[in-house]
């Protein structure tokens, strides 16, 4: 029988605003680069981005938000994997992001934050040089 | 509009310079390119003669400014007469906040106002429900019930200014909050003037802020247009909009398309409702957006007048030209702008301007140069002000009327944009209109075929931004800045709210919700009964509630 | 590394992580497969298992949604997986089934997971079975495997469930074509959504016109119900059918099909065993390069040279 580790990428999108284009750039992207990709639609809490990555035994969440509301809700999210024991997964974020934001959102557990006009080039070779080697 | 005869000797004498000529040429330098394309797709010839234009009649394709088919633009005078209007948006925090913004600007010169809501009040919730969690006031305006909606317009005469509502699920509740504030300040319903956008269609495919499933929203969509008709002659009840799908990634020709297969579903819906077409039409408009290639964008801008014109004759047969009429607001693409090099987006800002102006837009909005890192500085909007105000009366393109016309490359685009965005028309048709074409996912898959094809192109190179994919600056830093919404709002306004629901008189409220439900489940025009709501003070959340209940929520179809 | 002790008992306890790295590791791992499901085995066979599959656009991923729901209301725990086919260009795949069903992933009774197809029909076959097998044992009373109905392999998948439910709506075309063939034949129940739509009775009298061409004596006949996924129109009616096939199969089929399953599933896991076990000794044999240099100059058959081989083993 064929087999073989294949990476699991969640694309999550918290956050009221509706603008996937770039997650759904993002999410096709890495589909092409041989991932199999989770995608959960628009609008997430924070409880149902963790409960997804933990049925689905992601290695990597992607999180994108352009609503400005991500000091709201990411910190939740990295609260929720870890009490869930999600800590090995590879949490990135994507979207408007302010720079000063940055070293809190480090602080709190976000292992990469890629700007407005990022290729998709870079966040292939980000997952595929940092998903976790777990199995 | 060339006879045969003269047609035949240019064809002859353009073959002789493909032969003679154009070889050197092309051997001393050979083209850039091996083929040129436009953002369309549409094939971009070396040259454009009069045999690109022969089977055109310049009084069935052109015509007369001010005349069917509109190609050349709906008044006679154009900008000779009056300048298009410079609309800016704005409006965010509290409804205090954006009161005093309202009041400063009026006190400008300014009598059209422009509402932006935030997410939570876009998606139908009201402040303290728990998806709005960190959105109270950031993008928008937060307005939960008619108590919001009385102090945004606090000591501003709605007599005296017209609103522009950027609002779509729950436009006919905000319509009806102001409608409401009208009556409290005794100004008769057919002196409101404003737009409310209420375009539910686009929201499938291209911003993707829907609530309710396809058929209700346009219902909802409908109840707005049949009820101005009826009640408020000044209000524009809809905009049919065309950027969100550009926005979306759609390319240009897709924008035309969809957006006025949207149309023609708007005018089907409504005149099931009994009205007649002239009752209604002279009140629709329409919103594009205007990207970077500029004939592209000009050709769209003529078709588009000409083929929405033609549809309301053939098909709706229409013999007013008022009901004819597209009447287009034109905004800059905000896509386009990019986070490196920022002020290189006041560049592309202005030929895009320019393509919206040379295409006779009625009224326009140009972004700021900073909008990808932030919302922008009082300077950087002034700039983009002052860039319409350039292109008015600097530029001298506004001194005569369309003046592009009889342009080859023009005409022949602005043909083939029409051609191709009717052949569009008629898939939809075919697949019985746009509403199965959501269900299908038709409209979702063209769209993010287009925005993935866009970006491989960037990254190949193949398509060149400058400061991104060339030209860029070497390690240059990208301050992002997000406008810090104080958190004391969402508590100031979640406080106002609750209070609100203890002292309002609760048993005429759930009198009224339950007669909403009733009225949802028998699909009367709801207009009048959430006017009613609201006047009891029945929050949005609690109207749309309702709503969902009766007709479900939608959950989007996934097409990537 | 993970221990599979661990993995197990928590899978056995109900535990949500360690059944999601269960199921990972039937999906990555042949050899983990088999000592954990050998672990796991004994606490099988309790669940109903349910099998749906419809093509796109009939409303599966709504209707499944409603179908927890009402399981819900009912007090059953339900387990879903959801299977798309993999990319045979990229070899990567899109998993959006869940969205549909995402207010539900919050609900302890409710497991939901997705699986891409990998290139390997018969593997997804095999790791599907595994993960019902694993959600079985975590104390799911119901277990639903969807996919998209097209394809022998997606009718090798959909087999594993006792009960299969084919899900059709109208104004979807010709594809009610697609459907008859392979899984017409295997359907217990047959679902009508977008009922509310004209040309429902139509989609009925094809499905009913198609079932009686079989004319085979049969103990239970399919039934025909209408749905409408979107409001919840017709679900609870679809659930009673389906606990009255579970009823039907309990008077002795069940039986039956589980002693079938057991021996095609012992057929094959032997099938498995003897091939690999017969090819990893012969390509140790210096004979097995110099017969498939005689198969390329055409001196014997591939078919011969397998019975040659064979029967030397075999004396």
């Amino acid at each position: 029988m064929q087999s073989g580790r294949k990476i699991r990428v969640l694309i999550a999108k918290p956050g009221l605003d509706s603008h996937d284009r770039g997650a759904k750039v993002v999410a096709r992207a890495l589909r092409d680069a041989g991932m199999e990709v989770i995608y959960t639609g628009l609008r997430q809490t924070p409880e149902q981005i963790v409960e997804t990555a933990l049925q689905e035994d992601v290695d990597v969440i992607g999180l994108s938000i352009l609503s400005g509301a991500h000091m709201a809700l990411f910190p939740r999210i990295m609260e929720l994997l870890k009490e869930k024991g999600l800590t090995d997964v590879v949490v990135f974020a994507g979207g408007i992001i302010p720079e000063e934001d940055i070293p809190e959102l480090k602080k709190i557990g976000i292992k990469e934050v890629f700007g407005p006009g990022t290729p998709t080039e870079t966040i292939i070779k980000y997952v595929l040089e940092n998903a976790p080697k777990r199995r | 509009m060339f006879d045969r005869q003269k047609i035949e000797e240019i064809a002859k004498e353009r073959e002789r310079w493909q032969k003679s000529t154009l070889p050197n040429w092309i051997r001393q330098c050979p083209e850039r390119q091996k083929e040129f394309k436009n953002h369309s797709g549409i094939t971009i010839k070396g040259l454009y003669t009069p045999e690109d234009v022969k089977d055109m009649d310049y009084m069935r394709d052109l015509g007369f400014p001010g005349e069917y088919p509109f190609t050349r633009g709906l008044h006679a005078t154009m900008y000779r007469g009056r300048l298009w209007t410079m609309r800016m948006f704005a409006g965010y925090g509290t409804a205090e906040d954006t009161n005093k913004r309202f009041k400063y600007l009026l006190s400008e010169g300014e009598t059209g106002l422009s509402t932006a809501f935030d997410y939570p009040t876009i998606m139908g919730y009201d402040s303290d429900h728990p998806m709005a969690r960190g959105e109270v006031g950031v993008c928008g305006v937060a307005i939960s019930s008619l108590q919001d909606m009385e102090v945004l317009f606090d000591g501003i005469p709605l007599d005296k200014v017209t609103t522009s509502m950027t609002i779509n699920g729950p436009a006919s509740v905000l319509l009806a909050m102001y409608i409401a504030v009208g009556d409290k300040q005794g100004v008769p319903r057919e002196k409101l003037g404003g737009t409310t956008q209420n375009d539910n269609l686009k929201e499938f495919f291209a911003q993707k802020l829907c609530i309710f499933p396809p058929k209700p929203s346009l219902k909802l969509s409908v109840d707005v247009i049949e009820y101005c008709a009826r009640h408020l002659p000044k209000w524009n009840p809809i905009s049919i909009s065309g950027y969100h799908i550009r926005e979306a990634g759609a390319t240009a020709l897709q924008e035309l398309a969809f957006t006025l297969c949207d149309g023609i579903a708007y005018v089907e819906e409504t005149l099931k409702r009994g009205l007649k077409v002239d009752e209604f039409a002279p009140r629709l408009s329409f919103f594009f957006a205007s990207h970077n290639d500029f004939f592209e964008e000009i050709a769209k801008f003529r078709a588009a007048r000409r083929l929405w014109a033609r549809i309301m004759k053939e098909r709706f047969h229409t013999r007013n030209p008022r009901s004819m009429w597209m009447r287009m607001h034109v905004q800059t693409s905000g896509c386009t702008l990019t986070a490196q090099q920022p002020l290189n987006n006041i560049v592309r800002t202005t030929i895009q301007a320019l393509a919206a102006v040379l295409g006779g837009t009625q009224s326009l909005h140009t972004n700021s140069f900073d909008e990808a890192l932030c919302l922008p500085t009082e300077e950087s909007v002034r700039v983009a002000l002052r860039t319409q105000q350039i292109i008015a009366y600097e530029s001298g393109v506004a001194n005569t009327v369309d003046p592009l016309a009889g342009s080859y490359y023009v005409e022949a685009l602005t043909n083939e944009m029409e051609e191709k965005a009717m052949e569009y028309i008629q898939k939809i048709d075919d697949m019985g209109g746009v509403i199965p074409a959501i269900e299908k996912g038709f409209f979702q898959r063209e769209i993010a075929e287009s925005a993935y094809r866009y970006q491989r192109e960037i990254e190949e190179k193949k398509r060149i931004i400058v400061g991104v994919n060339e030209y860029a600056i070497e390690g240059e830093e990208i301050p992002v800045k997000l406008l810090r919404v104080d958190p004391s709002v969402e508590k100031k306004q979640i406080e106002r709210l609750q209070k609100l629901r203890r002292e309002r008189d609760n048993r005429k409220v759930k009198e009224v919700l339950e007669k909403l439900h009733y009225a949802a489940e028998k699909d009367e025009n709801l207009m009048p009964i959430i006017i009613e709501a609201v006047k009891a003070y029945a929050t949005l959340g609690e109207i749309m509630d309702v709503l969902r209940k009766v007709y479900g929520e939608y959950k989007e179809l996934i097409i990537i | 590394m993970v221990k599979i002790e661990e993995v197990v008992k928590g899978v056995l306890a109900g535990d949500k992580r360690s059944v999601a790295r269960a199921i990972t590791m039937v999906e990555n791992s042949p050899e983990e497969a088999q000592s954990l499901i050998a672990a796991v085995y004994p606490n099988t066979g309790k669940a109903h298992i349910l099998g749906l599959t419809g093509p796109g656009g009939s409303g599966k991923s709504t209707l499944i949604e409603k179908m927890i729901r009402e399981y819900r209301r009912r007090g059953k725990t339900v387990g879903i997986i959801a299977v798309d086919p993999t990319s045979p260009f990229t070899g990567g795949a899109f998993l959006g089934d869940r969205i549909r069903m995402q207010e539900l992933t919050t609900d302890d009774g409710v497991f939901i997971r997705s699986m891409a197809t990998r290139n390997n029909p018969g593997g997804i076959a095999k790791a599907t079975k595994d993960a019902v097998k694993i959600l079985d044992a975590s104390g799911k009373d119901v277990i639903i495997v969807e996919t998209v109905g097209a394809g022998q392999s997606e009718v090798e998948i959909i087999k594993v469930a006792q009960t299969i439910i084919v899900i059709h709506a109208p104004g979807l075309g010709d594809e009610i074509q697609a459907i008859k063939a392979g899984i017409m034949e295997i359907a217990d129940i047959f679902v009508i959504n977008k009922a509310d739509r004209e040309n429902a009775d139509k989609a009925v009298m094809d499905i009913q016109a198609m079932l009686q061409l079989d004319n085979k004596e049969k103990a239970w006949t399919p039934p025909i119900i209408k749905t409408v996924a979107l409001t919840g129109e017709g679900v609870p009616q679809l659930i009673e059918k389906i606990e009255e096939h579970w009823r039907f199969l309990q008077k002795g089929l069940l039986h039956k099909r589980s002693l079938e399953k057991a021996e095609a599933e012992l057929v094959e896991a032997i099938k498995d065993k003897v091939t690999s076990s017969i090819i990893k000794k012969l390509k140790r044999e210096k004979r097995f390069e110099e017969i498939l240099r005689r198969i390329v100059d055409r001196e014997i058959d591939p078919v011969s040279a397998a019975e040659k081989l064979l029967d030397q083993i075999l004396e």
